[in-house]
């Protein structure tokens, strides 16, 4: 007998089902919990009241990320009460429960989705979730990876599984290369831009082609982290020799015999020739050019050399919904993308704040200084990431061109720290989303690339990094 | 959980599109150790000026509306953040039903965890339900878990899909890990055979 072909995702999920129920409702094993400290005081106190405990305490790991300042002597006192008491709950949290722990004082802290894939936590093959909706990064490893709410945070502790309805299977192939000065941020941004914010709703993305497979580990988590801006429940791609290699010599990574293991295992972990998807996207790698947002949606998508659409162009509720972010982000119609001027620029987030996205950046401004008046910082993804950019000179290349060289945490990817933006300022930023309000109350946001952002530091606007790079849009 | 049954409420037309867990809920009031409390929060920065003060415009804020249990909203509502707070402030408010063609994913589940009903319509169901809506305190819309409707103050009616397993759940008021604790013993022995196969996990 052969079995019907599966894809990547039929696969880890069949691997993962514990019970399933008459009508499809499947128990879940989770074999990765990430938990930092904003989605997660209410589930421990629900544990405490209902006297449960962490069932699988050794696969349970915190971070502290969302509210922390990323300026120096955090790790002595927050100012922001409410901040400290939510940091301070996960730490006792983290103590009493058993969990695996990187506080603020730890070189390893940082942005959850960065420190699990950085501790070899994620690997090939897993369910991995977190009380967050980004864990779909981690889906780069071809692990089945997504956010789950609070609720759900507390029913994983108890029970280490979660209850799911299998989603459908969606393809999004990129053919072909990328052009020089096109990322895989931009490769990312231009789906959505393509299938909209809803396009992925129901369906587990796998992302293939020539275009993904020439990625680096750090770009597929660019990819993957995004899937969730699209809709989609999590984003894949199957693992292959840049995985293994990614992953191998990580603290949490397997050695030896068990390595040996896992990698036999790791290599079953592709979709079959003749799976079925029940959607299927392609995009030519060549066609795809920088792009940034105008509105504040990341569907909101165009190419750098293009202008802001006019509400118009769209149709249904989009129309009222594009002049609302026309008035929001104060912008008209027709204008080019090139004169938006811009007051900040924020680089980091687990989106584009890892190695890989310093170097980028930092190979725009060597030599160069930020606009004069531009509020510019680096917020490395984590500790480790900081260090090895001050090991490879990149912190003084950012230093010297005007940039703030800060701490590791998500800062201005949703200010709910201290970094924000007041009402009216623009800001050219790495993270994932633009909504109204995301980066501070009236803080007017344009997603990009870490090129596209310090090409527009120096700048003083929007600019096509292609022509600060000297190559053909 | 609360039950939820049936429910006779107001609705709040919201037709905007890609109404976001940001606008919900803006993570300034995120930072709470707690799950209740936030209702005063809900949709804070369209509902406030910057000083505090009521925009009268905002929908919740009409007279008509300040008392609504249900939302009827354009599509993709609740796309964004995993954040529970979104329906925890929901729910804080009044409100138990929401209403629209699409929803996201992560919203939707945590809607079911927190005793309120996300109903998806098509289009056009979408579009009499929220005429509906507009005409104010007066038109009532009722909405029917067991037999799955949800009807117009004017007594249209409209059927619609839920998922078996999560309206016992409603219906009844169940807690989920309670549930799930009573397999403990098939979660016991997958994570035997599991180790065994994976034993680098
Ligand atoms: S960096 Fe931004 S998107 Fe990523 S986890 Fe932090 S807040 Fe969420």
């Amino acid at each position: 007998m052969t079995a019907a072909p599966r894809t990547l995702y039929d696969k880890i999920w069949d691997d993962h089902v514990v019970h399933q129920a008459e009508d499809g409702t499947c128990l879940l094993y989770i074999d990765r919990h990430l938990v930092h400290e904003v989605t997660s005081p209410q589930a421990f106190e629900g544990l405490r009241m209902t006297g449960r405990k962490v069932r699988a305490p050794e696969k349970t790991i915190a971070v502290p990320d969302h509210n922390v300042p990323t300026t120096a002597g955090r790790d002595k006192h927050i100012d922001n009460v409410e901040s400290r008491v939510q940091v301070e709950a996960l730490d006792k949290n983290a103590k009493d429960f058993g969990i695996h722990y990187y506080p603020v004082t730890d070189i390893r802290q940082g942005v959850v989705h960065i420190v699990g894939p950085e501790q070899g936590w994620t690997l090939p093959g897993m369910t991995v979730v977190c009380g967050d909706s980004h864990t779909a990064t981690h889906g780069a490893f071809g692990a089945l990876a997504h956010g789950i709410g609070t609720s759900e945070v507390e029913h994983v502790l108890a029970t280490q599984t979660l209850i799911q309805k299998k989603s459908k299977n969606m393809k999004v192939e990129i053919t072909g290369s990328l052009r020089p000065g096109v990322t895989a941020k931009d490769i990312t941004m231009s789906v959505i831009g393509l299938t909209g914010t809803g396009g992925g709703t129901g369906y587990v993305i796998e992302y293939c082609g020539q275009a993904i497979r020439e990625l680096s580990m750090e770009g597929r988590m660019t990819v993957c982290n995004m899937a969730i801006e699209g809709g989609a429940r999590a984003g894949l791609i199957a693992p292959d020799e840049v995985t293994y290699a990614y992953c191998k010599g990580r603290p949490h990574a397997p050695t030896g015999e068990k390595w040996d293991a896992a990698l036999s295992y790791w290599k079953t972990l592709f979709t079959d020739e003749g799976a079925h998807f029940d959607k299927v996207v392609t995009i030519k790698g060549e066609d795809i050019a920088p792009v940034v947002t105008w509105g504040t949606s990341p569907e909101d998508v165009v190419a750098i050399n293009g202008v802001v659409p006019a509400p118009s162009e769209f149709s249904g509720g989009k129309v009222v919904a594009a002049q609302r972010s026309l008035d929001y982000m104060g912008l008209t119609a027709g204008m080019k993308l090139t004169d938006i001027k811009i007051d900040t620029v924020f680089i980091g987030s687990c989106t584009n704040g890892r190695i890989e996205d310093l170097r980028a950046a930092a190979a725009i401004l060597k030599g160069k200084k930020v606009a004069p008046g531009m509020r510019a910082m680096v917020v490395p993804g984590s500790g480790l990431v900081r260090a090895q950019a001050e090991q490879e000179g990149l912190a003084q290349i950012f230093l010297d061109a005007g940039f703030e060289w800060r701490l590791a945490g998500c800062s201005m990817c949703l200010a709910m720290n201290p970094d924000q933006l007041s009402p009216g300022e623009r800001c050219a930023a790495t993270s994932n989303r633009n909504f109204e309000g995301r980066q501070g109350r009236g803080g007017r946001t344009h997603l990009m690339s870490p090129a596209m952002a310090a090409a527009a530091a120096v700048a003083g606007h929007l600019v096509d990094v292609r022509d600060v790079m000297g190559v053909d849009a | 959980m609360d039950k939820f049954t049936t429910l006779t409420g107001i609705a709040a037309p919201m037709p905007l599109v890609n109404i976001d867990t940001d606008m919900i809920i803006p993570k300034q009031f995120l930072k709470t150790i707690q799950r209740s409390g936030l209702g005063k929060n809900l949709f804070d920065e369209m509902r406030y000026t910057l000083e505090g003060q009521e925009i009268p415009d905002f929908v919740l804020n009409q007279p008509a509306y300040r008392q609504a249990q249900i939302i009827i909203a354009g599509d993709n509502f609740g796309c964004g953040s995993s954040r529970e707070h979104a329906p925890w402030a929901l729910l804080d408010f009044g409100i138990r039903c929401v209403v629209s063609t699409s929803f996201a994913d992560i919203f939707f589940n945590n809607c079911f965890k927190n005793g309120i009903l996300p109903i998806i319509l098509p289009q056009d169901q979408v579009d009499v339900l929220m005429e509906d809506a507009k005409k104010g305190a007066n038109a009532r819309q009722t909405v029917d878990l067991e037999a799955q409707t949800i009807t117009t103050s004017d007594g249209q009616s409209f059927g619609f899909d839920v998922d078996p397993f999560r309206k016992h759940c409603l219906l009844n008021g169940l807690d989920d890990i309670g549930l799930t604790l009573e397999k403990v013993s098939a979660i016991d022995s997958f994570e035997m055979t599991a180790s065994a196969a994976r034993p680098w996990v």
